[in-house]
């Protein structure tokens, strides 16, 4: 009997002091965060689907102007959306951050998010936020077909994007349709042709794409010639050339325009959630983000995403916005789940 | 194999184990059935039309054959490149074998992500099959070449040298004598390898070869937690459970391998002679530049590439804190809770002790994607207090890791015999003291190892910790991914650097550990 009480309690000791080794991490944590609530106003949790390295920026100077923490918890737009509506009045995020309109419509949809102030929407002309005013657009993205003009000349290129479903074009373009940025122009050409157009499409997709996982991954598989092209963001090889120009050297790319739904515009949203606790730091963020310093991000850092609020211009390397004939589509009309469940149906997920 | 009945019997004791003992084994087994129980009520949840739609499409044979195909092509080569590596380095006489010893663990230490990207970053063509296999071989062989050394290390040479006295040539006697031996080591590593495969997410994504891991992760991408995504998880899930039926039939009941350090004599290492000679170092060059030169050297020329802008030491330093913290954490509490369980299955052997230890052997062979989808969609249903909490990031861990943990406490225990810890307190100590100055301290090596293995696993996991980690949280492996997946791969570098060079001793240290581990 004494022996067993000496197992059991020494097991129960060590456990005892495991227990008080995570207790001392967590607690370490824990003081982390209220040193810096306590050396802050306050600290807010973005859920952001954006670029890490974007966020990071709008953060670090948001944080510089107000002393406001800004927490990213980071995923892909549809993720992160589904997540919110999973969590629902229990969310810990303060406010949502995308790289496309259809999660942020996910969300309001869910009617998670509160109403955007007043004074941010007016940073935003119309056409880049949704008629709701439950969330704004933040940035803007423009479909492109990134070619390696090696392998194909200017007369080859597809003139729609519809083209692509062609037998033509089996294995010779790729894309990433896992990614949110893909399913966001699939929502666009749902929203402008309909259903029966958009399975035809995906279907023919199926047969003659190459999948890649991430835009950037795209470009590169073009610039090596793997493929002759593929349907990205601009932004990719604008920052890539920005930086070596190693992963672009080979590219072009080519603008659909013609209010294409290849010449599709997607908006980058922004929405602050109802169940915050911290409604006035959030609309801050929201309101920094969409203003003259954080668009100044857009047009001076290394995104090279466009513009979309306070008049500031984007980035003068970038063609700009109003040159690009984009189709004209109401951001909340652009539908996620019904995008994946077509892809689903398609195989492509 | 006398040897080993007469030295387990004493201490295989009849009792019961103490019901607090007992409780708390069955409270981690029970937790650790938690992903299993997800996967199958929400398949119930689904109905079975939108189950079958999702279930019998076209996709799902495509995952499956590439699935099928990646694990029938890599683990026999990984059979084949570990077994020739151990018989060169343990029984020949090949220069240098106790430097190729140690080296050919050291895939270990690169995460299969790391190996990817640095093949891929060298040969931006890599994709598929072929790609998948060439990666996975490289980064998973060490998983068979270690147990088997071991056990070859330990074999007993008077069989080998009977079998020659009987008339057997060299050739012979490997095929007929050796390789049966290492049955053991062969199937467990084998094993080990095709779980790795199925749960390996990283580095299939970087070379466009499409896995059920991979496509459970793209619709969670896509949906958050749709039932796409969990009947994938369930076909997965069967797919695990089957491999670890064919290995316990592979494995048999029978037992090769001699336990205990009877006989230590070491085996006269064979003469390879001046034409096989080059041949082995050739192989063994060509493994060591193939698994760990070429991604060495991709991360070091994407650091150089880099230049001094990527060192970005805050944010380095805070991954690298972090990735610590959840390393340790993890393999402590990892390790405590598998003390109960290796506990009973050495000093309370039958049939509760097996059930309990199949059952944490069974769950923890679910990929880490499926552990992560469960439990998140588990918290933030029903416990959401501790929903994106630490906690639930080291429950993980525990789940995915337990049985490294366990092996090793397992033979710390068993070299333990109570007879000693009696002996302590018949001279006067009490039983708490004797615990701790006799048996724990005699457990120690063999827990440190398997604490050393589930940081190793840790420190270079990702599915899990994407999905579970707190908000806030940038563990290496966070870092490295999101800043490879922006095709930044110079910003990366620093943090593929750090995860290596944090993952070298552990590996070391796993090495010289598996030869007290072989033949358990």
């Amino acid at each position: 009997m004494r022996k067993r009480f000496g197992r059991i309690s020494g097991i129960a000791l060590a456990t005892a002091a495991v227990l008080a080794v995570a207790a001392c991490s967590s607690s370490d944590s824990d003081k982390t965060t209220e040193t810096s609530a306590a050396g802050a106003p306050e600290s807010i949790t973005v859920y952001n689907a954006q670029h890490e390295s974007l966020t990071k920026e709008w953060a670090d100077a948001f944080t510089k102007e107000t002393g406001i923490k800004v927490e990213m918890r980071q995923g892909s737009d549809t993720e992160l959306g589904n997540q919110l509506v999973a969590e629902g009045d229990k969310s810990p995020a303060d406010v949502f951050l995308t790289e496309n309109s259809p999660a942020m419509t996910l969300v309001e949809n869910a009617g998670l998010f509160t109403d955007v102030k007043a004074d941010t929407i007016a940073q935003v002309p119309s056409e880049y936020r949704p008629s709701s005013g439950k969330w704004t657009g933040i940035a803007a993205r423009s479909t492109v077909f990134a070619y390696n003009k090696d392998m194909l000349t200017e007369d080859q290129l597809p003139k729609s994007l519809l083209d692509l479903q062609n037998p033509e074009w089996k294995d010779r373009w790729a894309a990433s349709p896992s990614g949110a940025d893909f399913q966001a122009i699939v929502s666009a050409l749902l929203e402008l042709k309909g259903e029966d157009a958009t399975k035809a499409w995906l279907a023919g997709m199926k047969d003659n794409v190459r999948t890649y996982k991430g835009n950037g991954t795209v470009m590169k598989a073009v610039n090596a010639g793997e493929i002759p092209g593929g349907v990205i963001y601009h932004y990719y090889w604008f920052g890539d050339q920005a930086k070596t120009g190693e992963n672009s050297k080979n590219v072009t790319l080519h603008y659909f325009k013609n209010e294409d739904p290849g010449a599709f515009v997607s908006v980058s949203g922004g929405g602050v959630l109802k169940s915050s606790s911290k409604q006035d730091a959030a609309q801050q963020f929201l309101k920094f983000v969409t203003g003259k310093s954080g668009q100044e991000v857009l047009q001076n850092g290394t995104s090279f995403e466009y513009t979309v609020g306070s008049d500031v211009p984007a980035n003068a390397k970038l063609v700009p916005l109003a040159d690009l004939q984009a189709p004209k589509i109401d951001p909340a009309k652009l539908n996620s789940p019904q995008v994946t469940q077509l892809m689903t149906e398609a195989g492509l997920l | 194999m006398r040897s080993e009945r007469a030295q387990a019997r004493p201490t295989a004791r009849r009792n019961r184990p103490s019901f607090l003992l007992a409780v708390t084994a069955l409270l981690v087994v029970a937790v650790s059935f938690v992903p299993l129980g997800y996967v199958i009520a929400q398949s119930i949840d689904t109905g079975w039309d939108t189950a079958s739609a999702l279930l019998f499409r076209p996709r799902v044979l495509e995952l499956l054959v590439n699935t099928v195909q990646l694990v029938v092509v890599t683990v026999p080569l990984c059979v084949i490149v570990g077994v020739v590596a151990a018989w060169l380095v343990e029984r020949t006489r090949v220069f240098g074998a106790k430097i190729w010893a140690v080296l050919l663990a050291a895939p270990l230490a690169i995460p299969a992500f790391v190996n990817s990207y640095s093949w891929v970053t060298a040969i931006p063509s890599l994709g598929g099959l072929h790609g998948g296999v060439l990666i996975a071989t490289l980064s998973y062989f060490p998983l068979v070449y270690i147990p088997v050394a071991a056990t070859l290390r330990r074999l007993d040479p008077a069989v080998e040298e009977s079998a020659r006295a009987l008339g057997l040539g060299p050739w012979a006697v490997f095929f007929r004598v050796v390789v049966p031996q290492l049955r053991l080591a062969i199937s467990g590593g084998a094993l080990l390898v095709s779980l790795h495969l199925l749960s390996e997410y990283g580095a299939f994504v970087f070379i466009r070869f499409d896995t059920f891991t991979t496509a459970i992760f793209e619709q969670y991408q896509s949906t958050f937690n749709g039932a796409a995504a969990t009947m994938l998880a369930g076909v997965l899930v069967l797919f695990c459970l089957t491999l670890l039926v064919i290995e316990s039939v592979v494995r048999g009941s029978a037992r090769y391998a001699r336990i205990g350090s009877g006989s230590a004599r070491r085996m006269t290492p064979a003469d390879l002679g001046w034409r096989y000679q080059p041949l082995a170092l050739v192989f063994l060059a060509a493994t060591i530049i193939l698994s760990v030169g070429v991604p060495v050297a991709s991360v070091l020329r994407w650091t150089v590439l880099g230049g001094r802008d990527v060192w970005k030491f805050d944010e380095l330093a805070s991954a690298l804190g972090q990735t610590l913290g959840f390393g340790l954490a993890g393999a402590v509490v990892t390790c405590v809770l598998a003390f109960p369980i290796a506990w009973i299955s050495i000093r309370h052997r039958g049939r509760f002790s097996r059930f309990l230890e199949g059952a944490t052997y069974i769950s923890s062979s679910l990929p880490g994607i499926v552990v992560a989808l469960a439990l998140v969609t588990v918290t933030i249903r029903y416990v959401h207090p501790l929903y994106q909490t630490v906690g639930v990031v080291i429950a993980a861990y525990c789940l995915l890791f337990l049985p490294r943990a366990l092996v090793n406490l397992r033979v710390g225990l068993s070299q333990a015999p109570t007879g000693l810890e009696e002996a302590a307190q018949s001279l006067g100590i009490s039983p708490l003291s004797a615990f701790f100055r006799v048996t724990l301290r005699l457990a120690a090596p063999a827990t440190a190892a398997g604490g050393a293995l589930v940081f190793l696993g840790i420190v270079n996991e990702l599915t899990a910790t994407l999905l579970l980690a707190p908000t806030g949280t940038r563990t290496l492996s966070m870092r490295f991914w999101s800043l490879s997946s922006e095709i930044d791969y110079a910003a990366a570098a620093p943090y593929a650097l750090t995860m290596i060079v944090l993952s070298l001793p552990m590996t070391y240290l796993l090495f010289t550990q598996s030869k007290k581990v072989a033949g358990l």
